[in-house]
């Protein structure tokens, strides 16, 4: 009686979050703490019911890569390390470092500006706290580059349900940007907001399926300063408007077809309130070899169909807001990559320490974004590349 | 969603409203675990887990996130970046 | 967010079971008789063990809590011994080679019984991964323990002293 009392009680502190998210229009832009400590509440009286599954900490793990992007003039090279350890069995605790040291002449440097190198750098550091069957992760990061400055800050709370088969998790994100010019300094700003559920449901003893929702809430200067969109042919300085909502949709299946193989398959639903829509289609095999060989190949279709409702190659009116930005286009991407991984020193639960190596290639060819040097459609090839080490301990 | 399944609409918030309610008022009406904890020896595999690699996740949702317009719902938390 | 997101989310929150599961083996029952073979080669049998306080412990190679708490067991079993206490640590991986190669390394010295066919796992309707049954000298349950978390060694220790005691 207790538990369906404690229930009860949960589901309507829930119903009272949402109200307040609800409350605000147009993709709940600023969520309020209250609404957050609602939702965290009604988790917290269900906690307390069911009975007691341990959920497992994060394993402790020590990674370091190095990354490649090479495509359409920009190349993307850097250093990746994370750290995470955990702390008698309650907290674990991670540390992470990220590089991107970038060399850019894409189209639109090319065409428009000159080519440039800078580097980007990012710390994040996350915590990561287990309780009963709930696993509560917090997290911060801060990305600097000469002319933005990125803070991130996620709390993430996954809760096992029905004997451990199905997971669910809430997640919520607020990013609070600096916006520059290496000319002018910073600016402006700009604020992200991102809500996110997900599901995890087992199957059989073979197969499991997940299926997530997000909704990203973008507030402030959304554009590039250093982007022109074309208007009659003349370079004007984009105009882009200063809120966006999104919203996506993924569904994903995973499943070991024989012993030692499985394969994956995802698709994800894109729409936002820029008429952008965009539809990405995963598919994944994974499978051992011999002793301690994993080998994984992979294909992602992305095609983005509705490209955003001021986009325009070259506007042949004058609209409040225009952009030549050839994200927001419309546009295919296709890629097939494979991963390798050797397990190279291994100790059943004490440690393991493993050597991968990615590569991908992919295509992307746009259908309302010319490139002005040819004036045909614009298209590139990319590779992308990793090489990281992984121990296990 | 609502403008692009408008015939779903009402449907889906009628089915939804549905199961709510029954879980809510029936509360265990719920079917057994059909996989218990024993057998879930091969979901323990690194093979069927959802994301190996963190760092090598992150690396590669934020290549896509950077070139296309399209963002969420991949599972990977990463930072803002002024990539545009 | 919308009614849709709303529903959902009520809709899930909502069917989280608020009932325990439906133990065919609970606390004051006879415990069910199986016969093993156990790593060293020979069949144990339960019912040989009335008249010592028996944990009935069923682990795996893949499950983390497991190997977390077998340390602790170890040192139980250590401890009561030659009080007539005993550990029964049913292992229900399908290669029992990986068993073998943990219960070496975790310096398992209690009888390491293999059920890869999971009929004892089903007799005892398992409902989470480990779980400890604790029986006494008479062959009946007196406690079961589903999971591992900290300090549940202490209630072990507590929980055996008293059977012991009887």
């Amino acid at each position: 009686m207790a538990a369906i009392e404690r229930l009860r009680r949960a589901v309507w502190r829930v119903q009272r979050a949402l109200r307040a998210l609800g409350q605000r229009r147009g993709g709940a832009r600023a969520l309020p703490f209250a609404a957050t400590a609602h939702v965290l509440g009604a988790l917290g009286g269900l906690l307390g019911a069911g009975q007691a599954q341990a959920v497992d900490l994060p394993e402790d793990r020590a990674e370091l890569m190095y990354h490649l992007y090479d495509g359409g003039g920009v190349r993307a090279v850097g250093p990746a390390v994370l750290v995470r350890k955990s702390l008698l069995n309650k907290v674990s605790l991670s540390a992470l470092y990220y590089a991107d040291i970038v060399s850019n002449a894409s189209i639109d440097v090319v065409t428009t500006a000159s080519p440039y190198r800078e580097t980007r750098n990012e710390f994040g550091v996350a915590a990561d706290y287990a309780v009963r069957d709930a696993l509560i992760t917090l997290s911060a990061a801060r990305s600097t580059e000469p002319d933005y400055i990125a803070n991130t800050y996620n709390l993430d709370v996954t809760q096992e349900v029905f004997a451990g088969m199905t997971s669910v998790s809430l997640g919520f994100t607020y990013g609070s940007d600096e916006v520059g010019r290496k000319d002018l300094g910073f600016f402006d700003s700009a604020k992200h907001w991102r809500y996110r559920l997900g599901l995890t449901q087992i199957l059989t003893p073979r197969w499991l399926a997940t299926a997530n929702f997000e909704v990203v809430s973008d507030d402030g200067y959304l554009g590039n300063p250093y982007r022109v969109a074309l208007v009659f042919g003349a370079a004007v300085p984009e105009r882009v408007p200063s809120t966006r909502s999104s919203r996506a949709l993924r569904f994903r299946v995973i499943g070991e077809v024989v012993p030692g193989m499985s394969v994956r398959g995802a698709y994800r639903y894109f729409w936002d309130n820029w008429d952008i829509t965009a539809h990405t289609f995963d598919l994944g095999v994974s499978r051992r070899f011999g002793e301690g060989w994993l080998v994984d190949a992979y294909a992602r279709a992305y095609r983005q169909t509705d490209s955003a409702l001021f986009f325009s190659d070259n506007a042949t009116a004058e609209t409040l807001y225009v952009s030549r930005n050839r994200q927001l286009s419309k546009f295919d991407s296709n890629a097939i990559g494979t991963q390798a991984t050797w397990t190279w020193l291994r100790v059943p639960g004490r440690y393991e320490v493993r050597l991968s190596g990615l590569l991908e290639y992919g295509k992307t060819s746009f259908s309302n974004f010319t490139d002005l040097r040819t004036g045909r459609p614009y298209s590139f090839n990319a590779t992308v590349a990793q090489v990281f080490v992984s121990a296990d301990f | 969603m609502r403008r692009h399944f408008p015939f779903l609409w009402p449907a889906l918030r009628g089915a939804l409203a549905g199961i709510a309610m029954t879980a809510a008022l029936g509360g265990c009406a719920m079917p057994e675990p059909w996989v218990k904890p024993y057998e879930r020896e091969r979901l323990a595999d690194p093979l069927m887990k959802i994301q190996r690699d963190a760092l090598s996740a992150k690396h590669l949702e934020h290549v896509r996130e950077v070139r296309e317009g399209a963002r969420g719902a991949t599972g990977v938390q990463g930072g803002g970046c002024g990539c545009n | 967010m919308t009614t849709i997101a709303r529903l959902l989310f009520t809709a899930l929150l909502a069917a989280l079971p608020a009932f325990g599961a439906n133990a065919v083996v609970t606390a004051s029952t006879s415990a069910p008789d199986f016969t093993l073979p156990s790593l060293g080669g020979e069949n144990v049998r339960l019912q040989e063990q009335r008249g010592r306080v028996v944990m009935i412990n069923f682990w795996a190679s893949w499950c983390g809590p497991c190997r977390e708490e077998m340390p602790h067991l170890s040192r139980l079993y250590e401890k009561y011994r030659a009080s007539g206490f005993t550990v029964l640590a049913i292992n229900i991986d399908e290669d029992p080679l990986k068993a073998a190669r943990l219960a070496q390394q975790l310096g398992m010295r209690f009888p390491v019984l293999l059920d890869t066919g999971k009929q004892v796992s089903r007799t005892y309707d398992l409902s989470a991964m480990p779980s400890t049954v604790l029986v006494d000298r008479e062959g009946r349950v007196r406690h079961v323990h589903r999971g591992y978390r900290d300090g549940y060694a202490e209630t072990y220790d507590r929980q055996i002293r008293d059977l012991l005691r009887e």
